[in-house]
């Protein structure tokens, strides 16, 4: 009895599942993100695949959790000379959950950093900057200057001594760089002297503009990751770890490739290396 | 998962214009709002109903299995006239090879000039918005540090002030400030800026300070001026990365490039007025008889002699 049943669908199973099918089709028909969503997820990368490779990916966990605490940081924190202290304050000491919310946004601020580093080491080590990935490491290398850059203009904001010092510092060592550096401090200080312009200067830099860049150019980021796939360990026995094999390039151009259309020919590749 | 063909398969429902009775109610029940909350409003309710209840009606027939209106279905692409000897998209592709200017290039140059002009009215205003004000205005203005009874001669006063009082605490600035007395019948001061020529952190005295001494007064401006005595033994240093100084700001020891900054300064009505600060490669001799090798003020940092001055051309203007 319990056999039959789970063999063939009752009238109220069918029903369920074409009402749980029915919005997920109507929204694949009219974007196609459904299969886009799965051909991300479920896209084939090498067997030998290992933990190093997650660590792209907790960066960009690190990025969206700073991004999230950052937003709901704003809802609280006032970014002007007279209040900015006395609102950081209000936040940590006041507003229920705010020095939870403070602490993931200022240590997660470290995190993504050193998770950028420990990525940037696993990419190099690896060998998985090589061709034809070079401009996904270019464009690696821009997102940590800049995350660097968001560091240094959230660095301003809790407005207390050290942030205040630390931000003479290091608009003053721009302002050291040859020929243009003393206009570039200037534009970071919103004139001659740290005033009122500055902390909101900084804000604006720190909220909107770098964050608007950095998520573009993860955007950008992982659809090379899509299009180029993921590399394989050095010790990996497939070609795709070992690109230097001296072939002929593969029918579409593009060696070392785990694109499904690419994988079939680097599969054949390996059996042969 | 397949790609979806649209070609094939009419749209369901079918047009309908119930939704736009329906849109026409609840406008009438907006304007009655306005209008006559009595009257009006009823009948866009009456409205809205009736036709939003068609509407779903029309709209769930296939679910609730009653016969679908059948509709021609839409197709896609160019007639099937295989015979033909030329479609008339290839003529068009003759046609626009022989004009001088073809229409379609001409419609494709508009859209990117129009675009490139639209995108820069946007902006250029807006990068100039964001870059301009921090180059215009930024002058020094004049501060009034108070009597020249409150600066003794030969002694030092630690003066804090608000270079710009409206601004308030963030403009708060601090100068080494000591009398040399009079040089050819006119007062003569000292006046060094606390800005480490290192890279700007608040340079402090090596001598004692006497607090309890300190005199502070608002100002006529709301300069909040503060004095403090200072015994300059052992000149200035910085907390920040161990620059020295002498207690002319020569730089002694640590990495700062020059000298401190110095403020010029003007005497009104026996009151000490602060002017503009200026850079310093070095001071030869002391005090009043002191030979200044003044510059054009530079960021901290910043090479004002040798060199490495040529890194630095050019200087916003202050």
């Amino acid at each position: 009895m319990a056999v039959a049943s789970s063999n063939k669908k009752s009238a109220r199973r069918r029903h369920l599942e074409a009402a749980i099918n029915y919005p997920i089709d109507w929204l694949e028909e009219r974007s196609g993100l459904v299969g886009g969503i799965k051909y991300f997820l479920f896209r084939k990368v090498p067997g030998d695949t290992n933990w190093f490779h997650t660590l792209g990916s907790a960066t960009l966990t690190a990025f969206l959790i700073q991004a999230l605490t950052g937003a709901i940081l704003a809802m609280y924190y006032k970014p002007d000379p007279q209040n900015a202290y006395q609102s950081i304050q209000h936040i940590t000491n006041d507003v229920t959950l705010g020095w939870l919310v403070r602490g993931m946004h200022k240590w997660g601020a470290s995190v993504f950093i050193i998770l950028m580093f420990f990525h940037m080491a696993r990419v190099f080590l690896f060998g998985a900057y090589k061709y034809p990935r070079e401009l996904n490491w270019i464009i690696g290398v821009m997102l940590l200057a800049i995350g660097m850059l968001e560091g240094f203009t959230g660095y301003l904001l809790p407005w207390d001594q050290t942030a205040y010092w630390a931000t003479v510092v290091g608009i003053n060592l721009n302002g050291t760089a040859p020929f243009l550096g003393p206009f570039l401090a200037d534009f970071l200080r919103g004139g001659a002297e740290i005033g009122n312009e500055t902390i909101s200067r900084f804000y604006a830099l720190h909220m909107l503009l770098i964050p608007g860049l950095i998520f573009a150019l993860i955007g950008l980021h992982l659809y090379l990751v899509i299009r180029l796939g993921v590399t394989s360990p050095p010790w990996s026995s497939e070609a795709a770890g070992s690109e230097s094999n001296g072939d002929a390039p593969k029918a579409n151009g593009r060696s070392g490739l785990t694109q499904p259309a690419a994988r079939s020919g680097w599969r054949r590749n390996g059996g042969e290396g | 998962m397949t790609e979806p063909q649209h070609g094939d398969r009419p749209h369901s429902p079918g047009p309908s214009l119930y939704p736009i009775a329906f849109a026409a109610g609840i406008a009438c029940i907006l304007v009655g709002l306005i209008v006559n909350p009595k009257i009006i409003v009823p009948i866009g309710a009456v409205i809205a109903i009736v036709f939003g209840f068609l509407w779903a009606r029309d709209a769930t027939e296939e679910f609730r299995g009653e016969p679908v209106h059948a509709i021609e279905p839409e197709r896609g692409g160019p007639p099937e006239s295989t015979d033909a000897p030329a479609t008339p998209a290839e003529q068009d592709v003759d046609a626009l090879t022989n004009e001088r200017v073809p229409r379609n290039r001409f419609l494709e140059g508009a859209t990117l000039g129009l675009g490139a002009v639209i995108g820069g009215l946007v902006t250029v205003p807006a990068i100039g918005f964001m870059i301009v004000p921090a180059f215009k205005g930024q002058g020094y203005p004049k501060v009034d540090l108070g009597p020249l009874s409150e600066f003794p001669e030969g002694q030092w006063r630690i003066t804090s002030f608000f270079m710009r009082p409206p601004d308030g605490e963030v403009s708060r600035r601090t100068a080494y400030i000591r009398n040399n007395g009079a040089l050819n019948g006119e007062p003569s001061f000292t006046i060094i800026s606390n800005r480490c020529a290192h890279l700007g952190c608040p340079v402090q005295p090596n001598g004692p300070e006497q607090p309890d001494q300190t005199k502070q007064f608002d100002g006529k401006g709301g300069q909040k001026v503060t004095l403090t005595p200072v015994l300059p033994a052992g000149g200035f240093g910085c907390p920040c990365h161990g620059g020295q100084y002498d207690s002319e700001g020569n730089r002694t020891a640590g990495p700062p490039v020059r000298a401190l900054d110095r403020y010029q300064f003007a005497i009104v009505d026996g009151r000490l007025i602060l002017g503009k600060p200026f850079s310093v490669a070095k001071v030869d001799g002391q005090g009043k008889d002191a030979k200044i090798h003044a510059y054009k003020l530079a960021g901290p940092g910043q090479h004002v002699d040798g060199w490495e001055q040529i890194l630095y051309p050019l200087q916003p203007p202050h």
